[in-house]
């Protein structure tokens, strides 16, 4: 019965995102993305310096930045547009009334906000799926580079929208719909910055400046799981033969080391705890 | 199920209602419910019963706390105190609400859905098996057949609101509730709403509707609950509250005995050369007679004698003044 609930409300959210304004405005701007890192990706191989264009080391060195780089713009994306539809679904249903009639039928609101959580789920991991092979394939048929756990760094990218999503869910349950995507995507571009601080605290063998990157990848997991999803984007091998210097200075769109197995349980916690919360909120909401 | 919880022994919360005993459930039953808003008591104290299959109005002025009232009823809304009974089970249990249908005062639905699929969505929401057929006669019933296949969004507020009362209907309700149902309707469509709701008592679906066009509600309802600052000011069957006929006469050449026969009558309101008696609730049949013809053996020139029937706005205003007079 519950069950069953929830799977129809996902479904109605996912329905939601496929006829709304969003879904339109994400697959213009991936679209653009996509073109843009495809002319890229073909001038890459004719760069020349030094009188010399780069070695094929070199060059899976650069493709793995490069990569990373365009991923970013993608989770990015998919980071914005579930959190932008995460907000509106639940408080804007509840500014507009059209939680009213829904929430009078014999449904319990926990059961709701799970739907509409599975259903956003899907959505962003659909979404990071099919724009991130399609960044595969461009790589792919440009420089020839194919990066070494795809599947993992695609997983790893779908539970960081996931958790940010959640998030947008929490935060709708008690601020505007509009605000609630404004502060989500503020704290995800947040962490992401004290990421790269604990980066450069890293390199510099600064405790406290990398002790920032961990709290923060600790409070929010968006970027811990960004970090993890670009370790299995890029070539391990080329960066141990040519990126000390690179990942001395703890440079953004590199990363050190794979995800520990104690962080991704502690993010799956992290979901179900603010998900936990949010039906707390809901429940106790006046309509 | 439903006995289980109507007849537990001892239990407080059922003892001051006789009716909950009996069998079946009443279609809604509350006792005592309260809330507050910050440091705004929006209702107080309420308690009413809607027997099964019973048309109740629910009555009072702006902000008297009726739509608050309906939402606590509906889960909608946490009651700081009170008990709620719907269709016999607590409200707290969201099954209680499986056989129950609601048009918000705020009504709206999700704009990027057509009729057709919002009616299907509430029905898959409601556990229960509607036909495709009889899902398009619900719309058909309140006019909106011709544009089942278009989106919501483009619709205008008298039809979001018809197919409000569409999503209210289609699920099979056992009780129906209605939040100002034609506040956005064209005459037409107020004209069908009353026919929808003689045809739900035709079926002995129980409703609750709240209107402040008190004509509808005088029309369909068997009974009236008239709020007032969050209280029940008032509330009977609309016999009970409009008990009083009145007669009404104008006369010429009234002397003092003439104004004694006529107080003898009923109690008596004179303004100018018109005079108004009101009547006992069942006055025999030879009141009215007789009295004129007292007042012509007494040499009043009697002008005109019209009969009129107190209206429920009458008793509405004088109700809310009352109440009004007593708080200050
Ligand atoms: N969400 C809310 N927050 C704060 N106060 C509220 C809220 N909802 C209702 N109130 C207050 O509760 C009181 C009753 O409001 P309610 O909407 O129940 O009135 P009503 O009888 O339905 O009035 P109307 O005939 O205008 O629809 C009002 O004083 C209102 O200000
Ligand atoms: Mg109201």
């Amino acid at each position: 019965m519950t069950a069953r609930i929830v799977l129809v409300v996902a479904a109605l959210t996912l329905q939601e995102a496929a006829r709304r304004k969003v879904l339109r405005a994400l697959a213009v701007l991936t679209l653009a993305l996509l073109a843009l890192s495809a002319w890229g990706f073909a001038n890459l191989i004719s760069i020349e310096f030094e009188g010399g264009t780069f070695t094929t080391g070199e060059l899976r060195l650069v493709a793995s930045q490069v990569l990373n780089l365009v991923m970013f713009g993608l989770s990015l994306i998919a980071a914005l547009g579930t959190a932008f539809l995460a907000g509106p679904t639940l408080a804007g249903e509840i500014e507009s009334g059209i939680a009213l009639s829904v929430m009078a039928r014999p449904i319990r609101r926990s059961t709701v906000l799970l739907g509409k959580w599975l259903g956003l789920v899907v959505f962003g991991g659909g979404f990071v799926t099919v724009a991130g092979l399609a960044q595969f394939v461009i790589v792919w048929s440009t420089v020839d580079y194919w990066p070494p756990r795809p599947v993992i760094g695609l997983a790893l990218l779908a539970a960081q929208t996931a958790v940010l999503l959640t998030l947008g869910l929490l935060l709708s349950t008690a601020v505007s719909p509009m605000a609630s995507g404004v502060v989500a995507v503020g704290l995800f571009g947040a962490t992401w910055i004290a990421g790269v601080v604990g980066g450069v605290g890293h390199g510099l063998g600064n405790e406290s400046l990398a002790q920032v990157g961990t709290v923060s990848q600790v409070l929010l997991p968006t970027d811990g799981l960004w970090r993890g999803a670009m370790h299995a984007f890029q070539d391990s091998s080329a960066l141990a033969e040519f990126g000390g210097p690179a990942m001395q200075g703890g440079f953004p769109f590199l990363s050190r080391a794979p995800l520990t197995a104690a962080y991704l349980t502690w993010t799956g916690f992290w979901i179900a705890l603010v998900l936990g919360l949010a039906a707390l909120a809901f429940r106790r909401r006046d309509l | 199920m439903t006995r289980d919880t109507a007849a537990r022994p001892g239990a407080p919360l059922l003892d001051a209602d006789v009716q909950a005993l009996a069998s079946p459930a009443p279609a809604v039953w509350c006792s005592g419910l309260r809330k507050q808003y910050r440091r705004r008591t929006a209702v107080d104290g309420v308690s009413f019963t809607v027997g099964r299959g019973e048309i109740v109005g629910l009555l009072g002025p702006n902000g008297a706390g009726k739509t608050t009232v309906i939402k606590i009823l509906l889960g909608l809304v946490r009651p700081d105190a009170g008990d709620v009974l719907l269709l016999g089970r607590p409200a707290r249990d969201p099954r209680s609400r499986v056989r129950v249908g609601y048009l918000p005062e705020l009504f709206r639905y999700q704009p990027w859905l057509t009729p057709a699929e919002v009616l299907a969505l509430h029905v898959r929401l409601a556990g229960v098996e509607v036909p495709v057929g009889e899902r398009r006669e619900c719309l058909a019933a309140v006019g909106l057949a011709d544009r089942a296949g278009d989106r919501v969004g483009g619709f205008s507020k008298g039809m979001q609101q018809r197919l409000g009362l569409a999503v209210a209907l289609v699920a099979r309700p056992e009780f129906v509730v209605l939040d100002e149902p034609t506040s956005a309707l064209d005459p037409i469509g107020r004209a069908d709403v009353r026919d929808l709701l003689l045809a739900l008592r035709e079926r002995e679906v129980a409703v609750l509707l709240n209107s402040h066009l008190i004509g509808e509600v005088e029309r369909v309802c068997d009974r009236v609950v008239i709020l007032d600052k969050g209280r029940v000011a008032a509330s009977g069957t609309l016999a009970e509250l409009l008990g009083g006929r009145e007669l009404r006469l104008r006369l010429g050449e009234v002397n003092a005995e003439a104004e004694a026969r006529l107080a003898a009558a009923g109690p008596l309101t004179r303004s100018g050369d018109l005079f108004t008696v009101a009547l006992p609730a069942a006055p025999d049949s030879t009141t009215v007679p007789d009295l004129v013809a007292g007042l012509v053996g007494l040499g009043v020139r009697v002008h005109a004698v019209e009969p009129g029937r107190i209206s429920l706005e009458e008793r509405l205003l004088d109700i809310l003044r009352a109440e009004g007079g007593d708080r200050r």
